[in-house]
């Protein structure tokens, strides 16, 4: 038995990025600190597009560390939840019209964040990646780091844990 | 507490971007400690089902409000910046409530300030997040 026809690339990508977009599109604080995701494959990096309003520092001037921890909260719980997600995705049990439908699982929960600041960050854009260490079916751990322009400096890491929604049997 | 001393934590927040773009409030300062207030905005909603505000908003209010408690410090020559801040989320704030956040800067030495926080919606009782962290003492220019 001969293997089955690979998906023409354009309905691929065109289901993995209107499932991104419904998963972080849907939040409002995502789109109050306007912070977009680049996919390659299953792979996000998160971007943090700069604006003055985002200063904590107007005398460096520099981002505000707030803005940093949520900027790297936001990037693990899309992370966390887009991991989850990617095989729903990819088997078709989550087809275009439940996205459009809004019908999503809930986002996971943070029950702790701890995040170590490393350099001021510059007033221009910044950019997130997050690593999900273990993802069970309550908790979840994830670690994160915020670069700018050169990702061998980070300018802040973090390490959280966070409930898992139920998920329906 | 000295006019100076309040007037340098006043302005530390008062002209600062994100702070007012999240409308927060000086509520109380004092040394070594201060209380700011969030109020609810439906821009800072995490969970679009419930109306419940983003734990990101609730990490800048905190870290506000614990680098203001810092500068508030008698002992503290200048200005500080966040070394490390841990956040735990005990229960998600009431949707449509202001969130108030207390930090109290508990031990400062020469290069380092330690810092506790609360934050509590408009219900009394249990928080919904307490913070710790470290921040940095500056010397003065």
């Amino acid at each position: 038995m001969s293997r089955a026809r690979p998906e023409p690339m354009q309905v691929v990508k065109q289901r993995r990025d209107a499932a991104l977009l419904a998963l972080a599109g849907r939040v409002p604080y995502i789109r109050f600190l306007d912070i977009g995701f680049d996919r390659r494959g299953d792979e996000l990096t998160g971007v943090l597009h700069f604006d003055e309003k985002l200063i904590g520092n107007p005398h460096l001037p520099a981002l505000h560390g707030g803005v940093t921890a949520a900027f790297l909260e936001v990037t693990s719980i899309i992370t966390l939840s887009w991991s989850v997600l990617w095989e729903d995705v990819e088997t078709g049990a989550l087809t275009q019209d439940d996205l459009e439908a809004g019908s999503l699982p809930r986002l996971p929960k943070t029950i702790d964040f701890t995040v170590d600041y490393l350099r001021s960050g510059l007033p221009r854009d910044a950019y997130a990646r997050a690593h999900v260490t273990r993802s069970g079916r309550r908790y979840a751990s994830v670690r994160a780091e915020a670069w700018q322009d050169n990702h061998a400096r980070p300018i802040a890491q973090a390490h959280a844990h966070f409930m898992m929604p139920r998920r329906e049997v | 507490m000295s006019a100076d001393k309040i007037k340098n934590a006043r302005d530390f927040i008062e002209c600062v971007p994100q702070v007012l773009a999240l409308k927060m409030e000086l509520v109380e300062i004092a040394d070594g400690a201060a209380v700011i207030r969030m109020p609810y905005d439906p821009q800072i909603v995490g969970d679009p089902e419930t109306g419940v505000i983003h734990g990101g908003a609730v990490s800048t209010l905190m870290d506000t409000c614990c680098g203001t408690a810092v500068i508030a410090h008698p002992d503290n020559p200048g200005g500080t910046a966040t070394i490390s801040l841990r956040i735990d989320y005990l229960r998600a704030a009431a949707p449509g409530q202001a969130v108030t956040a207390r930090a109290e800067c508990y031990h400062l030495t020469r290069s380092v300030a330690f810092v506790r926080g609360t934050a509590h919606d408009e219900e009394t009782g249990c928080p919904v997040a307490t913070a710790t962290g470290t921040f940095t003492v500056e010397t003065k220019a």
